[in-house]
């Protein structure tokens, strides 16, 4: 297809030229992925197919009509955020109005209305656009194939941030469908710089090839550390030290946005800036945490202009372009290459200008990982974790929602779900199980047999109770949040503030003051799923420790500080402070490098210490943590807790790690990761989250939230029922294997094992220079378990002798 | 010692950690809400299929309080089962369990609002309500003073949800026995209406008491 003139006459009146990947997406004959940074028409390039076989033509009578005569659906678009549907639904309005296309534009998410809903199923618009989640529901319904059996094209956009959740496979498994629904539809993948564009192909591939279109990446952006009076301190993430700087630097540049990693960092970012913000320049804040309504009002100022800079965790990654931003400055390590590379990219959305950022490292480590990413950065070397599998609780999801649509028969469902990039290669067998899951429960006791929620009749699976429907609607989708719970102004319609993580407000008694939206508040009741607050900017937040995510290190960023840090000669590209301080660590002990695994001995008040610098991220060694001090706890080493980062994990204990080779043997890890691991929270909450996305935990109940009763009981009762009774059960095999990556990241340990051929143990008469930051950080991570209570036996019984009590109670 | 002791209205009694009241005066073991038979009703009505254990997995935790305190009598305080076609299709493994544990002693059922009447081929006998001198066994609490279930009540002690005893002047409810169950915190207007203060016992390796309806700290 080449662009008629139609278009090239719009474009000319707009003052533009077409991008060459724009005019490439045109011609694609098939399904494509553009890779294109932000700001170079991404959107309108994966539009413009549609727009043009939805424009108007000359006929053979000379009379214009439609190229595609046919009314109905003929684009969806499918985005991870509902604010980007209303965004681009505004700015598809522009240009279809003044083309003339007498098309409609709509948007179909959650916020959408029942009329309007109602509405698009018997009369759908030309262009849909929705989110994966509704997309799930409209499939479900029995309506899907006269609503999709026309469509013809389907654009996905910002594939990149989709592909990297269970999101992403459950949009595979709907693209699935509708490909099946109708043939010959045609796929346009839109994505930001990734490392392995083909694997991004493969997983949005169906049946046919799909044509990679990689934009021009414009300049390189301008990018270095933002230097600052202070050195970094040791330890801590806060990046307070260089508040100074990022001021002077906003008020430098027309608007930043300040990308900072945990939600608790950023407000507390955020009120050290407004603590030295004498000229007050407005600044805004950003989290996931806070109520709607409040992001809404940042983004709107954002949009309007009307905000200096803005405080924002990952939920900034992703959204609406804001063409005024020159400046991105990160606090804190990126953790992860390529995400820098798409914050950096947030930055002058403007094509061929150079994007602007500058690094705060947090403390010492972070300035070695720092200067390592910025030189993957120059050597447009991207991380990414290859993507495993599709995850089987998608599965189960999927074909109970197939079931609300339709009867299906199992063989023509397995020939379906394969041809999706993430199951390509899913065995019939683990299919079958998901099957017998979903339809019976897959337990060994087959208790369910009357009450099957899918029965076989007439060779079609389908639901045993139609009503079923309704509840497993309500609870469609993959995205799986911490229990939160509601902060609002105390008082009749107190204003609501934001979010906390259950556990965080558990742990709150009345009178306690944390921060939340960058204003000190008093916790004043829990009552009713609801933590009721008053403003009390007198006092000093006593806590502000609820947090989202805590992303680790990438492997491939982690390999690259390993060799900086194990290559003297390459010591010059850091500050002289981090030079000197890697220069001592040489002397007294040796410094880690690739191919060796270095740990030391050494005492320090009174308690051995044992340092593993793994280099793996910090949730593959807070799990190596809890499985070594088991083992050591079963050596008779009497561990007594430990503290990991990304870069290394640090164990105390009474007598000493002599020899760490048994300790490190990799069947033993991963034994005790089978019975020891199992009874651990992070195991819990793993299957927590694949227990609600396959539909054994039910979320959403008619009524129940409202009343205030606990809609479910907790799901760690059925984690435990299940390993005591049914040990094999399915829900407990998919827990185990999501056990390898995410929050528990066994995987990164088997990879520090295998890349690390030479052990090195150093026994050493005091802390080592590499240890003490991690001393440091000690007082600041409690952990529980049984070291602690070890730990609090031993110090009870010191404080008992100083005040001659020895031997009583 | 895993119990709480105390006395209400005259009767010394012990609130154990599992969950279950203990009467060691007349040697009764009280238990509310069992909720046997939950997992089948759920799914017979459509919802998710649950781990089909818990019956197994409760019996199991009240077989171990059986055989430490031989009880000659055992009330179920109403919502033994969740229905009573659950009570009639429990699984055979559970009913012989059931039929085990109920030998030798005398075992009734109150009526709850899961299960109104009395459950058919099961043993023991079925009442709306029992004395104890001047406290009444119910499974919803009326006219104090009285000993009730119903509500499934839970604190929130060290950061975690428990199931708890709750103890006012007129009322005494008990916490859900069964594995299946769902909690109502105790500041929750139902309950706080019948113990607006007093003691909360929270379940678990141990039963801690802790006060409840104390005025705000500042």
């Amino acid at each position: 297809m080449i662009l008629p003139e139609l278009f090239s006459d719009w474009f000319a009146r707009q003052g533009w030229q077409p991008h060459p990947h724009q005019l490439a997406l045109l011609a694609a004959p098939g399904d494509s992925l553009l890779i294109a940074p932000t700001g170079g028409g991404k959107t309108l390039a994966g539009f413009l197919p549609s727009l043009v076989e939805l424009a108007p033509v000359a006929g053979p009578d000379g009379y214009l009509e439609n190229r595609e005569s046919r009314k109905g659906l003929h684009t969806l678009y499918v985005s991870p955020l509902k604010a980007l549907t209303a965004d681009i639904a505004r700015n598809l309005g522009r240009p279809v109005a003044e083309l003339g296309l007498g098309i409609r534009v709509e948007d179909r998410t959650g916020d959408t209305g029942q009329t309007q809903r109602r509405r698009q199923r018997v009369d759908p618009p030309e262009i849909l656009l929705t989110t994966p989640e509704s997309l799930a529901l409209m499939l479900s319904y029995p309506e899907a194939p006269a609503i999709f059996g026309g469509l013809r094209r389907v654009v996905l956009d910002e594939l990149h941030a989709l592909a990297e959740s269970k999101r992403g496979d459950q949009l595979m498994l709907g693209l699935a469908r509708l490909r099946a629904l109708s043939p010959g539809l045609r796929v346009t993948g839109l994505s930001a710089t990734v490392e392995d564009p083909q694997a991004l192909a493969r997983f949005m591939a169906g049946a046919g090839p799909v044509e990679i279109v990689e934009a021009d990446p414009g300049p390189d952006p301008d990018i270095a550390m933002l230097p600052t009076a202070r050195p970094a301190p040791w330890s801590g993430g806060g990046g307070h030290y260089a508040v100074p700087e990022v001021l002077a630097a906003v008020k430098s540049a027309r608007t930043t946005i300040i990308f900072i990693n945990t939600r608790a960092q950023a407000e507390l970012f955020f009120q050290a800036l407004w603590a030295a913000n004498d000229e007050n320049l407005p600044i805004g804040l950003h989290h996931g945490s806070l109520a709607r309504e409040q992001r809404a009002r940042v983004e709107a100022a954002m949009a309007a202009g009307e905000l200096r800079a803005v405080v924002a965790t990952g939920s900034l990654d992703l959204g609406i372009d804001w063409g005024a931003v020159d400046l991105v400055i990160q606090v804190g390590a990126p953790k992860n290459v390529k995400r820098l590379v798409q914050r950096i990219g947030r930055a002058n959305h403007r094509y061929n200008a150079p994007s602007k950022a500058r690094i705060v490292p947090a403390n010492r480590f972070e300035q070695i990982e720092c200067v390592a990413a910025l030189e993957a950065v120059r050597a447009h070397d991207l991380d990414g974790e290859p993507r495993g599998p599709g995850p089987l609780d998608v599965l189960c999801q999927h074909m109970l929602l197939t079931a609300c649509a339709a009867p299906f028969d199992a063989d023509a469902l397995y020939a379906e779900v394969v041809t999706a990039g993430p199951y390509r290669g899913l065995a019939r067998a683990d299919f079958d199980a998901c099957l017998d899951f979903a339809a019976t429960g897959g337990y060994a006791l087959r208790a369910y047999d009357r009450w099957q929620r899918l029965m076989l009749r007439g060779g079609l699976w389908q639901l045993r109770d139609p009503r079923a429907a309704k509840l497993l609607r309500m609870n469609v989708g993959t995205i799986v949040e911490a229990e939160m719970l509601k902060v609002r102004l105390r008082g009749r319609g107190g204003a609501p503030l934001g979010e906390v993580e259950e556990a965080f407000a558990a742990g709150l008694t009345p009178g306690d003051s944390f921060l939340i939206g960058g204003r000190v508040v008093r916790m004043d009741a829990l009552r009713e799923m609801v933590v009721e607050v008053t403003p009390d900017p007198s006092r000093q937040p006593k806590i502000a420790v609820y947090s989202g995510v805590k992303l680790a290190m990438s492997t491939q960023l982690a390999h690259r500080v390993l060799a900086l840090i194990g290559d003297p000669a390459h010591h010059a590209a850091l500050p002289p402070d981090t030079r000197d301080w890697l220069g001592l660590q040489a002397e007294v002990s040796r410094l880690p490098e690739p191919g060796l695994l270095l740990s030391e001995s050494f005492p320090h008040a009174g308690l051995w210490h044992f340092a593993l610098y793994g280099f793996a991220g910090r949730n593959a060694l807070q799990t190596l943590g809890l499985l070594l001090t088991r083992a050591m706890e079963q050596e008779g080493l009497g561990p007594l807790g430990f503290i990991s980062t990304d870069y290394a994990l640090l164990v105390w204990s009474l007598d000493k790690v002599a020899d760490p080779a048994p300790l490190l043997d990799a069947e033993r890890l991963r034994a005790g990761l089978g019975d020891w691991l199992g009874e651990n929270a992070v195991m819990k909450r793993t299957f927590r989250n694949v227990a609600i996305v396959a539909g054994l935990i039910q979320r959403n109940m008619p009524g129940l939230r409202k009343s205030g009763r606990q809609a479910t009981f907790s799901s760690d009762i059925l984690y435990d029922t299940l390993r005591k009774y049914d040990p094999d059960h399915l829900m407990l095999r998919v827990t185990a294997q999501e056990a390898g990556r995410g929050l528990v990241d066994f995987g990164r340990i088997e990879e520090m094992l295998a890349r690390s051929p030479r052990r090195e143990h150093r026994l050493l008469d005091r802390v080592s220079p590499l240890a003490a930051p991690l001393l440091l950080e000690m007082g600041r991570v409690p952990i529980r378990g049984e070291g602690r209570e070890r730990l609090a036996r031993i110090e009870a019984e010191a404080l008992m002798r100083e005040a001659g009590l020895e031997g009583i109670g | 010692m895993t119990g709480y002791l105390f006395d209400f209205h005259g009767l010394s009694l012990e609130a154990r950690g599992s969950g279950v009241l203990w009467w060691p005066g007349g040697r009764w073991l009280v238990v509310a809400d069992l909720h046997l038979g939950k997992s089948e009703r759920l799914a017979r009505r459509g919802g998710p299929l649950l781990p089909p254990y818990e019956g197994l997995a409760t019996l199991e935790r009240l077989a171990g309080e059986i055989a430490a305190l031989a009880p000659e009598v055992v009330v179920s305080l109403g919502d033994g089962f969740d229905d009573l076609a659950a009570a009639q299709a429990l699984d055979p493994l559970v009913a012989g369990a059931l039929l085990a544990l109920a030998r030798g002693r005398d075992w009734v059922w109150l009526h709850g609002n899961h299960d109104p009447a009395a459950p058919r081929h099961l043993p023991g006998r079925s009442a709306a309500e029992l004395r104890l001198g001047p406290v009444a066994l119910r499974h919803e609490a009326g006219p104090g003073p009285d000993i009730s279930g119903h509500f499934h009540p839970v604190v929130r002690l060290a950061g975690e949800r428990r199931r708890a005893f709750l103890l006012g002047p007129q009322h005494l409810l008990l916490p859900a026995f069964g594995a299946y169950t769902g909690g109502l915190a105790h500041d929750h207007a139902a309950v706080q209406a019948l113990v607006p203060r007093g003691l909360a016992i929270a379940c678990g390796p141990r039963a801690i008491p802790l006060p409840i309806g104390q005025p705000r700290r500042r």
